[in-house]
């Protein structure tokens, strides 16, 4: 498969699509926008999965597809949305680092991800390795969210994202074995951090991760 | 079912009969029985022939790993049932408890005896889960904050770990049948022909991911919290097992990177971070005042210790590591069950409310003090073998990094020879409770000293069976 032909594209235009939402939760500035933005991408990356599975005629991933799409483009974000109104948390994202300078640290490592993964993979075929690019940056966006914002929930959310980035990876590597059982564990960890959110609901905790409130807890000497 | 499926799935089958169990003395004592069971499993599956069975396999690496663990899990749910009135638990947590505790040994196991590296990332992913909700369970903002930090960074660190092995399917897919997968072996095989650049992606998240649940520095933050809240056992196992089970598939992810001559040797990444974690350790053990947190440190420093000898390589530092991880998971939770208990006896896990255990409870201020000696790398202790060891070979192979290395574990035996100090000798501290009958405080101090001479005995007279084994898999890693 290469460049022009339809399976190829479309895998693409789907991973890129992931990409561009990474880009969407850097920028939103009220929580519940970027609750909606991940379930967009979760929505897309079921998608992308889905056509995965037709093009590479592994009917497991079907299943992969229709739990994203349950959980990460449904469930979740409504689970999610259910915290910030019953927590009554601050509506807007506290960032840690300014929206324009997180979009140009995003552009920067999406431009590290290509260079790092495309000189290292030249043995593999070119679709599984640009989807390889396209992961690593959905993986790293991620990070840089978790790191650039404030509140506990974009940080979940950050997390979230990051796992569709390795969801994303698993799914570009045809014949990769267990890819479903491996997709599905990755889904219930992530199901277990926004369960603990709700189980650890502690007001002052998720309003602000001001480390400095945390002192007194690190046992240091004074 | 083979055996070590049963190994897995027995301690999961008792944590579905103990979350039913809601009495205390009932269902410490059916732990107990679970634990001793998983024992015996495990000395079966050490004298069967090593063998490669599905997912699985057992191997000259994992073998003593798997005893150790079964061995801690049985002395960690004596120790338990001794001491979990004293966490004052309802009913539900105490079914929880148990269920958690038995979850987690069934996925160190599977972490340990996994030949196909996705059902090793799904076990330690289990492992997690099934800690996190321990760390919280006091429901302080201490415990919530531990936990969170657990949760987050251990989440992280495990979702690199699986993209390093996707990537790492992805080198060794050209070269690999069908359903060879993601099997160690079989990755082994092919290792020497895969695409090198590949490889070291696949290794630098494999390292990064797995180091974090191995509390490597710099992802070392969420170890110390996590040991310092929740049950004083959750501690013992969490430092005693799931450290060895992160580390082990760290070594997994640099044998298959170090048997491909054009890869970048993975040697001097774990040296580095080896040595960046004793150096912050061993300072950072002099800023503590909480005495869980400052063995949390401690470990940090040990895991730091065996990384440096993992990364110096060749089959006696490699020796000197794997003996590392195994005395420190007893001496470790020996020192756990002392300081826990002592924390129960006081009212306060503050290192200056606990003083002179040594006047007022002699069996255990004498158990932990040997223990913290032991930690410590002073004889006849496992640890002082492994880094006599370590120290020799690293001064023979690399003098200029022998030096710091030293130099960091001198200044965390300084540090932990201060707290010996003010935690055993010293002025004694009032007792918070009233002391509990005696059967629970000799079981409370008897797994400490148990750990201690199973410590001195691998030191001065090695059975050579175990002995052998271990050399074999020092040659393994490579």
């Amino acid at each position: 498969m290469s460049f022009g032909q339809i399976g190829y594209d479309v895998a693409h235009l789907l991973g890129g699509g992931v990409l561009l939402l990474s880009f969407v939760l850097l920028y939103q500035r009220r929580i519940g926008a970027v609750i909606n933005a991940f379930a967009m991408q979760g929505a897309l990356l079921a998608l992308a999965a889905a056509w995965a599975a037709h093009t590479q005629s592994a009917p497991g991933l079907y299943v992969t597809a229709l739990l994203a799409m349950a959980a990460k483009g449904v469930l979740i974000p409504l689970a999610l949305h259910g915290i910030v109104r019953r927590l009554d948390l601050h509506r807007t994202v506290e960032t840690a680092l300014g929206i324009g300078p997180s979009l140009m640290a995003g552009v920067a490592l999406v431009a590290l991800s290509i260079l790092v993964v495309l000189p290292a993979t030249e043995g593999v075929r070119a679709l599984a390795r640009e989807n390889l690019a396209l992961a690593l940056s959905v993986v790293l966006l991620g990070m840089l969210m978790m790191i650039s914002r404030r509140n506990a929930i974009s940080q979940v959310i950050g997390l979230l994202s990051l796992e569709n980035g390795l969801i994303l990876a698993a799914i570009g590597v045809a014949g990769m074995p267990l890819v479903v059982e491996l997709s599905t564990a990755a889904l219930v960890l992530m199901i277990a951090v926004v369960a603990g959110v709700f189980a650890f609901q502690i007001r002052e905790r998720f309003d602000t991760l001001d480390t400095g409130s945390l002192e007194e807890h690190r046992g240091e000497r004074r | 079912m083979a055996l070590q499926w049963v190994i897995v799935f027995f301690p999961w089958a008792g944590a579905l009969a103990l979350a039913a169990i809601p009495d205390l003395r009932r269902a410490t004592a059916a732990n107990v029985v679970v634990s001793a069971g998983t024992f015996a499993l495990a000395v079966a599956l050490a004298v069967m022939p090593f063998a490669e069975h599905g997912w699985t396999r057992t191997d000259a690496l994992n073998i003593p790993f798997v005893l150790v663990s079964a061995f801690v899990g049985l002395t960690t749910s004596v120790f338990s049932a001794a001491t979990l009135d004293q966490e004052g638990f309802d009913h539900w947590r105490i079914r929880a408890y148990h269920a958690a505790y038995q979850v987690f040994m069934g996925a160190q196991f599977l972490a340990l005896l996994a030949d196909n590296l996705g059902v090793m990332w799904v076990a330690v992913e289990i492992a997690t889960l099934a800690t996190v909700s321990m760390v919280a369970v006091h429901r302080t903002p201490a415990a919530f904050e531990a936990a969170w930090k657990f949760f987050i960074l251990c989440g992280v660190g495990i979702a690199l770990a699986l993209f390093g092995t996707i990537v790492l399917y992805l080198a060794a897919q050209p070269l690999l049948h069908e359903d060879a997968g993601l099997s160690w072996a079989a990755l082994m095989q092919v290792a020497a022909r895969c695409d090198p650049a590949t490889l070291n992606l696949a290794f630098a998240f494999l390292l990064l991911g797995y180091g974090t649940k191995a509390g490597l520095v710099p992802l070392h933050s969420w170890l110390p919290d996590a040991h310092a809240e929740g049950p004083v056992p959750i501690s013992a196992v969490l430092s005693g097992l799931l450290l060895n089970a992160a580390m082990l598939a760290v070594l997994r992810a640099k044998s298959i990177v170090g048997a491909n001559p054009g890869a970048i040797a993975p040697g001097p990444f774990l040296l580095a971070l080896g040595l960046a974690s004793v150096l912050l350790a061993a300072f950072a053990l002099w800023r503590r005042a909480d005495a869980r947190r400052f063995f949390g440190w401690s470990s940090i420093e040990h895991m730091g210790i065996a990384a440096f000898a993992f990364g110096l390589g060749g089959p006696a530092a490699n020796l000197a590591g794997l003996l590392h991880l195994l005395g420190h998971s007893l001496v470790k939770s020996a020192v756990f069950f002392g300081v826990g208990r002592a924390a129960q006896a006081k009212g306060s896990q503050k290192i200056s409310d606990i003083g002179g255990l040594v006047a007022t409870h002699p069996a255990l201020g004498w158990g932990l003090a040997l223990a913290i000696a032991g930690l410590a790398g002073l004889p006849p202790f496992l640890l002082f073998a492994s880094e006599f060891r370590l120290l020799s070979a690293a001064a023979a192979a690399m003098p200029w990094l022998a030096l710091p290395l030293a130099f960091g574990m001198v200044v965390a035996l300084a540090a932990l020879i201060t707290v010996l100090q003010a935690l055993c000798f010293g002025p004694p501290t009032p007792d918070a409770a009233a002391a509990p009958d005696g059967w629970r405080e000799a079981a409370a101090a008897a797994p400490l000293w148990l750990h201690l001479a199973l410590a001195a005995i691998l030191a001065l007279a090695m059975p050579t069976a175990l002995a052998a084994m271990l050399m074999q898999a020092a040659r393994v890693i490579g």
